[in-house]
């Protein structure tokens, strides 16, 4: 039994136990024993797989296993991870984890909800996990669904316009990537030969670059829809404000992350020379998303609506960075994958307690929170102070990181929206520091607040847990940064020597 | 004759003796013991549908009209399961009081149908084709018709039998010219003597015409809203699977083998007519208010989708197409199978009607939640695999803007899909649908149909034994 179908099969088991509980009670400890598994699982799958490292196995792709599904088109249920794929596992599985402790009180439908959640995390799972293409985008979709039924039953506001408009938006970014995986498909080999759908044996030959410049453009948007990218990421900020809290925080955290997974896995990976061709206008739209998502977070009122325009600058940020193609950036844009994570899922999960008690979102109804409540306060002062990047934290290796990587490159083009994409931070600053003030400091609004009670015993594990993450990276990034920088090496080579051939850069 | 002959037209025959035994019960059996004719039927579909399975011998017959092969029993086989499932389902509604009488004229001429649409798929020679092809209209208008003191039952049956003659005269208008100008009806002998003369490919408009009937494409389509929505639930759903499948069936064979030598020119036909029904389907579908106005759109939609598989004329073209309609049985089934159990017990047929039932009929809820994302095209059922099989043929031929443009058009089919699950789960209702418990019966056709959406798509066998039988099937039946 590979250490990776124990991703698939213990939430499967968590559903099939959630489904036949007969108790609220009990639907809350089912769920939480599962994803506590999950995490223990993910556990050692980062040290199991430091290990191999440690010892010298320097294969793509460990933890490998293959099982022949459908043998006419060559279709396998291919698994394998390296470096990239376990640190993301770690972020999914402690995201998830946070999220069913700071879902503790849902009341209405609890066992659906439990589920339904679930099935989204084992769709991310399997995502991450796959080798092939076509396993790959099986749990994409999966892991698009539920996401209906979680903001339109349990969601507040305009649930139900929030929820069409993002499952159909998502969906219309899994048809171009539907239309991509396809004519890669038919491309990866000479007419004639056995194609596959394998991205590691599909990488070891150049697909004809008629077919990649007109599949590279429906791929990186596909997968850009769900990474954020101006002006598809419309879908967002209705979806986050109106989902319930712990689909909120997987969907920011995780799914997001999706996106960006897939422009650099199967777009840029597979498909080179049309990445470096084309990559210039994605720059431009991702500088464009990273500026405009941070002036919009700065005009809103509403405390879900600034995170989720945050949402949209900081995943913005992990395309610029995916696409300025050299070691340091790509390095920079999974670390930023990963902290931005954690971050916003803080963020989501504190809003929701504050939610929980206050009933309002708005800040101006809010204010001296910090008297009432200190250990949600702190924790929110320090959820804000690692969204703007200070040192210390995990966004500021991640920020550093991408823009040291993307001023590498000498031209003008670059050097001009690298700052451009510089000014979120301060941008990044005034909303952040803004909302601190106003919704924490200062005096109370309203003497209700007097008799709100802070954080219980599962809020604050869910939230603990997280910070922890969080500063464990900003203080220590080495042993991440090395994980990953291992699995970057084909990925480099494949980029550099196509870029070596094309534009005479030395990386 | 010998006993081989006989033995390959099994399925045929042994429908026909299931009809004489059918009469023969509803002699024997008084008024008021005539719920027993149902469970009878039941029994010996299942035993028809199970002995399909069994391994028959190929050949021709008639010389040369019938032809029998792997793929015809394939086809046949897949047509039995459907027809069961719909006798599984109609068995409530035939329990009724109103239906005390008409029980057994309603399964035979359902078997009348079968039956007509077996000699369709087996057939080598137009003529046979054509019989067929009666055999299988005709017991439909009179199904559609059924109740016949409900107006839009009559109106249904009415129009039905009307567009379904002209199609058929038209239809048969051109096989008379494919015979004037090649001198032969068989399937054989009609390609090897084609000439590029404008009348052949008159005559080639006018049969895709007939058929684009049958399969409900744009635009020969207009009468599917009217008569689904007036026929009885039951007759409705065999229509949109059944009928619309074995016509496809036979479609997908005569394109590849009688009209082979223009190729290219039914490659451009389909492929306008392809991208017109998805996206009409599409676009009426999501007006629509009754239950069965819906379906009926939803299934012209889907038909497009089968038209992606048959471009281009390829061994994979044709197992997607056979997949995807095994896949579309167990998916239309299932829905239309809650849409009976709740008319059956309520009465109503609106998707309003539907709001909140979430709370009071989970199980049917999550029955029908199945089916309509498998029509959708969701993962991990069965839908998703036929779905991206069908436009995984059509990119072997380098058609990806079709593609793209069907996979537009099955996120619009899931926005309507949606529409009926948001009734369900989340609009909320002051005075739901009641709970209701379904009798065995009924329970069983669900249980199969929610197992074949679940299970297909994980079996990679199922798919690897249909591209088995079509790459045999083509390697010696393309002249």
């Amino acid at each position: 039994m590979n250490i990776l179908t124990l991703f698939i099969i213990i939430p499967v088991l968590t559903m099939i136990g959630l489904m036949s509980c007969r108790d609220k009670k009990h639907v809350k400890i089912v769920a939480a024993i599962g994803m506590s598994a999950q995490l223990i699982n993910a556990a050692v799958l980062i040290l199991s797989f430091l290990y191999q490292r440690h010892i010298g196995n320097t294969e793509q792709m460990l933890f490998t296993q293959n099982y022949l599904w459908y043998k006419s088109l060559n279709i396998h249920f291919a698994i394998g991870v390296d470096g990239i794929s376990v640190a993301m596992i770690g972020l999914t599985s402690l995201i998830i984890f946070a999220g069913v402790f700071a879902s503790w009180g849902i009341e209405d439908l609890p066992k659906e909800f439990f589920t339904s959640l679930i099935l989204l995390s084992t769709g991310v799972f399997g995502f991450f996990i796959s080798i092939d293409l076509f396993t790959m985008f099986l749990f994409y979709e999966l892991a698009v669904i539920p996401m209906y039924l979680l903001i339109g039953i349990w969601g507040t506001g305009p649930r139900e316009y929030s929820a069409m408009k993002l499952t159909l938006m998502l969906m219309g970014g899994s048809a171009l990537i539907m239309v991509g995986l396809l004519g890669i498909y038919f491309h990866s080999a000479a007419p004639g030969g056995i194609f596959t759908f394998n991205f590691v044996e599909i990488s070891k030959y150049q697909i004809p670059i008629e077919a990649q410049r007109f599949f590279f453009p429906f791929l990186f948007v596909g997968f850009g829809v769900l990474g954020a990218l101006f002006p598809f990421h419309t879908w967002s900020p209705d979806g986050h404000a109106s989902a319930p809290t712990a689909v909120s925080m997987l969907h920011a955290g995780v799914l997001m992350k999706l996106g960006g997974y897939g422009c650099f896995r199967v777009a840029m990976f597979l498909l080179p020379e049309a990445a470096h061709e084309m990559a210039w206008i994605f720059i431009i739209l991702t500088s464009i998303s990273v500026v405009y998502g941070a002036f919009s977070a700065v005009v809103q009122k509403d405390l879900k609506y600034i995170n989720a325009y945050s949402s949209v600058s900081h995943c913005g940020l992990v395309l610029f960075a995916i696409l300025m193609m050299n070691q340091t950036a790509l390095n920079g844009a999974i670390i930023q994958m990963i902290s931005h994570g954690i971050m916003t899922a803080l963020f989501f999960a504190l809003i929701g307690m504050i939610y929980g008690r206050t009933h309002t979102r708005l800040i101006n109804e809010m204010g001296g929170l910090m008297k009432v409540m200190p250990f949600l306060g702190v924790c929110y002062v320090i959820a804000g102070l690692a969204s703007l990047g200070l040192p210390g934290f995990s966004g500021f290796v991640a920020e550093m990181t991408i823009f040291v990587g993307a001023f590498q490159h000498p031209d003008l083009f670059h050097r001009v929206v690298t700052i451009t994409a510089c000014t979120s931070i301060v941008i990044t600053a005034v909303y952040i520091l803004r909302v601190v003030g106003t919704l924490l400091l200062g005096p109370i609004k309203n003497d209700h607040y007097l008799e709100l009670t802070d954080a219980k015993w599962h809020e604050r594990l869910s939230v603990g847990v997280l910070i922890f993450a969080i500063a464990a990276i900003g203080i220590a990034p080495l042993w991440l940064s090395n994980m990953i920088t291992d699995g970057l090496h084909p990925i480099i080579n494949k980029l550099g020597l196509v870029s070596m051939n094309l534009l005479g850069f030395n990386f | 004759m010998s006993f081989e002959q006989f033995a390959m037209m099994r399925q045929e025959l042994f429908l026909i003796v299931v009809s004489l035994l059918l009469l023969i019960a509803e002699l024997s059996y008084s008024t008021a013991q005539k719920h027993k004719v149902i469970n009878f039927s039941l029994v010996m579909m299942g035993l028809v549908t199970i002995a399909g399975f069994f391994p028959t011998p190929t050949g021709t017959l008639f010389g040369g009209m019938y032809q029998s092969s792997s793929l015809t029993q394939l086809m046949k086989g897949i047509l039995n399961i459907g027809t069961f499932v719909v006798l599984l389902q109609s068995a409530k509604y035939l329990k009724r009081d109103e239906m005390k009488d008409k029980i057994s004229e309603f399964i035979l001429l359902l078997i009348f149908t079968l039956i007509g649409m077996s000699f369709m798929i087996s057939s080598g020679n137009f003529l046979m084709f054509y019989i067929g092809l009666e055999l299988a209209t005709l017991p439909l208008a009179a199904l559609a018709a059924f109740e016949k003191y409900k107006e839009k039952s009559a109106e249904a049956g009415i129009k039905y039998v009307l567009i379904s003659a002209l199609s058929s005269g038209i239809l048969l208008w051109g096989l008379s010219m494919i015979y004037g100008t090649t001198g032969s009806l068989y399937f054989k002998d009609i390609a090897a003597n084609y000439s590029n003369a404008p009348l052949q490919a008159l005559a080639f408009i006018f049969f895709f015409a007939g058929m684009a009937f049958k399969i409900s494409l744009v635009p020969f389509h207009l009468w599917t809203a009217d008569v689904y929505e007036g026929a009885p639930i039951n007759v409705t759903s065999y229509l949109s699977v059944i009928s619309k499948g074995a016509a496809a069936f036979i479609f997908v064979i005569i394109l590849y083998t009688v009209f082979s030598p223009i190729v290219l020119m039914w490659k451009d036909i389909i492929y306008v007519v392809a991208i017109l029904t998805m996206t009409l389907g599409n676009l009426f579908a999501i007006r629509q208010k009754n239950l069965k106005r819906f379906m009926a759109f939803s299934s012209i939609s889907q038909a497009g989708f089968i038209l992606l598989g048959i471009i281009g004329g390829s061994v994979l073209g044709m197992t997607t197409v056979i997949y995807f309609i095994l896949v579309y049985i167990f998916s239309n089934l299932g829905v239309f199978g809650v849409i009976s159990a709740v008319s059956n017990a309520t009465g109503k047929e609106n998707i309003d009607d539907y709001d909140g039932m979430y709370r009071t009929n989970p199980k049917l809820c999550w029955v029908m939640t199945l089916s309509l994302f498998s029509l959708a095209g969701i993962p991990p059922l069965a839908g998703f695999f036929g779905k991206f099989f069908l436009f995984s043929a059509a990119a072997q031929q380098g058609l990806y803007i079709l593609v793209f443009i069907s996979v537009l058009n099955t996120i619009i089919s899931l926005y309507y899909y949606l529409l009926i699950i948001k009734a369900m789960f989340i609009n909320h209702n002051v005075s739901p649908i009641a709970w209701f418990k379904n009798d065995f019966i009924t329970r069983l056709g669900l249980l199969i149909c929610v197992a074949g959406i679940v299970i297909i798509g994980f079996s990679g066998q199922v798919f690897d034994y249909i591209q088995n039988i079509s790459e045999f099937w083509y390697s010696i039946s393309i002249f």
